[in-house]
């Protein structure tokens, strides 16, 4: 009987829950022995001139080994992107939180005292704290460039929106937000005699860090080792490597002595990049029956103070249309540097965004012609025979049902039942409102198409060790491979060991982002596992003394056997290791065939708006995600449940600010709202399967899909919520203040 | 985060306590659950050269009947407050306040001495302790002097407490069978109130309307006077200079103020 599809308890979380898992910070490897520890200095200004930099107090205090700053600095131009970011700041500082200056000494307590010491005068240069600022011009990041704007793509046909009975613009704020992941970041570096480093670092994919840590060392990759201990989160923050993991480097092989370093909580939430940060403008024309026509997105992306994710609003363009087959679509994008922390992929990176806006698009154009939001939406929706569907933009989506997973979340949630109660308030003049909000969503998931690696060896006693390219961090996935394997070969889970994140160990890979690991990594254990069937099935010949072709592997039993006759003598795979010796059963493959895939799904929202105080609670939220095939269910209801709380978080709480000057006023978690458990109601979860053709495994990624539904159908509801008292939109997060004040105008211009 | 180094002693009376505060004067702070101290020195907003610990002083956990008083020792804890007896039946809103304060960790470290000694004007006991009229105990190298609540609180996180002096006791008029009422409006569960608003009998006291908690006396004279509810909740922010912040404007915490006195006075009237 086959596993996949049935709910197995991770195999991940004894230890996490028993003892703790082993972070970077945990770390008591003999090579680490002795090490100094570091911090960074970072900027408290966004925007100055940095005129002058004296260490010579700091040096002298207490356990200090090293101050070090850019004048220090022996290495190449800093970190990639079309203006890089330099190790340590060097003569001009750009956001609040960019490192000035690294300080070493022998016990963590000694580095805040004599970080303190160290004498930098600034001399503030104007903030440029804002997407419009940024794009007025009058203060530039880098005046070489001669502009603020990094990447321009696309124009607008004028023509786009004739014939249309009503077209509708608007602006929509996806605003920045914090990752904030559990673990904070950390590494630790040690060089051996021969002048190889090791780093431990906390990270999604140890070999892309790798390239990143050699690159900037200016040594070769067969030079740099990592190895990525257990980590406790990352949503995109973690991919590859911060510059704060080069330097380090650099200071280890400086002091000759490994190096530690483990942020501070506040300190990652200004100093790890930021996710979202978009200001995204609709343009909506159609016919007054819901007929859509023509839809135009155009995307600034905030890209912070050093460009790093240019795809961002690239791949936000892509999925401009959502769902929906309109006649015409056309999508822009500008994306501008701040002096605010620098912006990468955050959970859903750019298709979010894409979402945010055709769903907010959807419910204004409703609104508009005075017809119910889930009818628009089923009027425009992609039908299920037009698959695969190729859109305006670009995107080849590889098989959806998309009305279908609407009218089962609008089933599950009783929909029209919850429509007559929200008029009897209404009439009733309740002071308690009632929202729903719908989001119908598509997303790419494995968008890289860069394929991964993945190794199976059957082990002497007949036990099996796989090695995966992906990078899990929190997800599951070595109970799900586990799983796949077990299927696959009929050995049993807990005789097979999952390996990863270590470069030594997996020379190649691309690692866990973009919900790629389980269709991309997991096709590669797949396909390593078949190549060592296909070499089992030849030495099992040769013993049986029968024709390969004649030959079947009994997963029952995790046995060969002859097909049809079973008494003629059966080989384990115990026995078949023993005597093929070792590293004859091992294959190792690059799924390089993974086109990207299409998850989809349906999100109603439920919520309650106390008219009196615009306080909001999130009463229900109904998601239908389908992602094909579920390997581990378990699994798999936890990525939506995680994703649904911190999307609806967006929508609701979360917002990383920033004051005119580019002060953070969200800097701690006193200020910044993360959600907690009491905000979030209990998901209502429908389940749905479409394979995808595009992998072995017919499985899509799940990691992002509920963040991306989640966000617009709470936003959709908290503002259908108050729309009978003339509010037609709300930026995020919609907080009281936000929604009292839109109540308080809205009664004004009535 | 990483303070900046400090000494630690321990205090296990309260003579001793003050023995040590008169030893290091001005360098000492008091540590009592450190749930509000601890936070500012780990931001190096507070580095004091030494701390006393008075956590393990015993006499100061109790809560009982003197008289026509309930008395609570400053160190009482949260968790401890929130579910007993005593208080539950003759100041019940303070046992109720009790249980809304941060989250399950604050709740059994923070006292509610420290609390008030601390004077943030977004903290919940200092406004309910104002509502319920209580006096508060104080004692030094001297002895021991009493101040009303109302004459407590002198400005953000400033009381009338002067720093070789100990809050030793909160006495409260047992408020037993009359109406209480009780709201904090956050945007989280774990949050610090935008506004709060705590009734007990015909006194109403709110949190942050202004740099101490005060009470609503515009309010309460309606009341006396016979008003509405509705009538006097709309004079609760008469008088109050709430902060103007980002997330909370001074004429949203005004709003604020009449809407949750009204729910609050309704509350209290329905628990008679
Ligand atoms: C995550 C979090 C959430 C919180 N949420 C809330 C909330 O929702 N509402 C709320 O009201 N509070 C909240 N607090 C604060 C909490 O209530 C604190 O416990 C309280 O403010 C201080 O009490 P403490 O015993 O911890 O005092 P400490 O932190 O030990 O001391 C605070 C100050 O009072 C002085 N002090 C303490 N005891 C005495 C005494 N007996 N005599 C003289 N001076 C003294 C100290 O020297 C110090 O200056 C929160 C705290 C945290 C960390």
């Amino acid at each position: 009987m086959s596993i996949s599809g049935t709910r197995v308890l991770r195999v991940e979380d004894h230890q996490l829950i028993t003892t703790g898992g082993t972070y970077v910070e945990d770390l008591r490897e003999d090579a680490l022995t002795g090490a100094v520890h570091a911090m960074f200095l970072r900027s408290p200004i966004a925007h100055a001139r940095i005129t002058s930099v004296d260490v010579s107090e700091a040096l002298t205090a207490p356990g200090v080994v090293a101050v070090y700053t850019a004048a220090d600095i022996d290495l190449a131009a800093g970190s990639a992107g079309p203006v890089g970011q330099p190790w340590l700041a060097d003569g001009v500082v750009r956001y609040v939180g960019e490192p000035v200056a690294l300080v070493l000494a022998e016990h963590p307590y000694q580095l805040a005292d004599a970080a303190e010491l160290i004498d930098i005068d600034y001399e503030p240069l104007t903030a440029v704290a804002s997407i419009d600022a940024a794009l007025a011009g009058e203060t530039l990041l880098f005046p070489d460039t001669g502009s603020n704007v990094m990447q321009a793509r696309g124009e607008f046909d004028e023509t786009a929106f004739d014939g249309c009975e009503v077209v509708l613009t608007r602006t929509i704020v996806n605003q920045r937000v914090a990752p904030a992941p559990l673990e904070v970041r950390g590494a630790a570096c040690a060089w051996d005699a021969n002048g190889r480093l090791t780093i431990w670092l906390s990270t999604q994919n140890a070999q892309i860090a790798r390239t990143i840590v050699a690159g900037g060392l200016g040594v070769g990759e067969d030079s740099v080792r990592v190895v990525t201990p257990d980590v406790g989160g990352g949503f995109g923050a973690k991919i590859g490597a911060d510059p704060e993991a080069v330097v380090l480097g650099w200071a280890a092989r400086r002091v000759e002595r490994p190096v530690r370093w483990t942020e501070t909580r506040s300190e990652n939430l200004t100093s790890m990049t930021h996710g979202r940060a978009q200001q995204n403008t609709v343009t909506i024309g159609g016919r007054r029956d819901g007929t859509v026509q023509a839809f135009r997105l155009d995307v600034v992306q905030d890209a912070g103070a050093y460009p790093r994710a240019m795809f961002l609003p690239t791949l936000t363009e892509l999925m401009a249309s959502g769902v929906y087959h309109f006649p015409k679509v056309e999508a822009a994008s500008r994306a501008v540097v701040t002096n605010t922390t620098p912006i990468a992929p955050y959970r859903g990176a750019g298709r979010p965004e894409a979402t945010a806006a055709i769903e907010r698009a959807m419910d204004l154009f409703a609104a508009e012609i005075g017809m119910d939001p889930a009818e628009v939406r089923r009027v425009n929706f992609v039908r299920p025979e037009e698959f695969p569907y190729e859109t305006p933009t670009g995107a080849v989506y590889d098989t959806g049902e998309y009305a279908g997973a609407l009218e089962r979340v609008l089933e599950a949630g009783g929909y029209q039942e919850l429509r007559a109660e929200q008029a009897r308030r209404r009439e009733g003049g309740d002071p308690v409102a009632l929202g729903l909000g719908i989001a119908t969503y598509v997303e790419i998931t494995g968008g890289d198409a860069g394929g991964e690696s993945g190794r199976v060896d059957i082990n002497p006693d007949g036990s099996v060790t796989a090695y995966t390219g992906s990078s899990p961090h929190g997800q599951g996935l070595d109970t799900s491979l586990a799983m796949l394997l077990s299927d696959r070969l009929g050995i049993p889970m807990d005789r097979i060991t999952v390996r990863h994140g270590d470069t030594d160990e997996v020379p190649k890979g691309i690692g866990t982002f973009g919900s790629r690991s389980l269709q991309l990594g997991g096709s590669a254990v797949r396909q390593a596992a078949d190549q060592v069937i296909d070499r089992a099935r030849e030495l099992v010949a040769d013993l049986l003394e029968a024709a390969p072709q004649d030959l079947e592997l009994n997963v029952e039993h995790g046995a060969w056997q002859v097909r049809g006759a079973p008494s003629s003598g059966s080989v384990t795979w115990a026995q078949l290791a023993g005597q093929a010796g070792a590293g004859t059963l091992s294959a190792d493959v690059w799924f390089g065939d993974g086109a990207p895939t299409f998850p989809f799904g349906a999100h109603l929202a439920v919520v309650e708006v106390d008219t009196l105080t615009g306080k909001v609670e999130l009463r229900r939220l109904i998601a239908a995600d389908d992602a094909g095939p579920v390997v581990n269910p378990l699994a798999f209801r936890g990525q939506r449940h995680g994703g649904l709380g911190q999307g609806a978080a967006q929508a609701l709480l979360e917002v990383m600010s920033y004051d005119p000057d580019g002060n953070p006023t969200t800097a701690t978690l006193a200020d910044y709202s993360f959600v907690t458990a009491t905000e979030l109601p209990d998901f209502e979860l429908v389940d749905m399967e479409t394979p995808t053709t595009r992998n072995l495994l017919g499985v899509k990624g799940i990691g992002e899909a509920a963040t991306i539904g989640s966000t617009p159908a709470v936003h959709n509801a908290v503002v259908d919520a108050v729309a009978h008292l003339g509010v037609s939109h709300l930026d995020m997060p919609t907080t009281p203040l936000r929604v009292w004040q839109a109540l308080a105008e809205a009664r004004k211009a009535n | 985060m990483i303070p900046v180094q400090f000494g630690y002693r321990r205090a296990s009376s309260v003579d001793e306590a003050l023995a040590l505060l008169a030893e290091h004067g001005d360098d000492a702070k008091l540590l009592a659950g450190g749930h509000s101290l601890l936070p500012l020195m780990k931001l190096r907003l507070a580095a004091p050269e030494v701390l006393v610990d008075i956590a393990p002083v015993e006499e100061l956990h109790h809560v009982r009947i003197d008289g026509e008083d309930v008395v609570i020792g400053a160190l009482a804890r949260y968790h401890d407050l929130q579910g007993d007896e005593v208080l539950r039946e003759h100041a019940p809103l303070l046992a109720h306040v009790a249980g809304v304060v941060g989250d399950q960790q604050v709740r059994h470290r923070g006292t509610i001495g420290g609390s008030i000694a601390h004077a943030d004007p977004a903290a919940d006991l200092p406004a309910a302790i104002l509502a319920s009229d209580a006096v508060l105990v104080a004692r030094g190298q001297e002895g021991e002097r009493r101040i009303p609540a109302a004459d407590f609180f002198l400005g953000p996180f400033t009381t009338s407490l002067t720093p070789e002096e100990l809050l030793t006791e909160i006495r409260v008029p047992r408020q037993t069978g009359l109406g209480w009422g009780f709201e904090k409006f956050t945007r989280r569960a774990i949050d610090w109130a935008i506004v709060g608003v705590a009734v007990s009998g015909k006194r109403v006291g709110l949190i942050n309307m202004g740099g101490t908690p005060v009470r609503a006396s515009a309010a309460e004279e309606a009341l006396a006077r016979g008003a509405s509810v509705a009538e006097a909740a709309e004079l609760a922010a008469e008088g109050t200079s709430p902060p103007d912040e980002p997330h909370a404007t001074t004429e949203y915490r005004r709003h604020l103020a009449r809407v949750l006195t009204a729910r609050a006075l309704e509350t209290s009237a329905g628990s008679r």
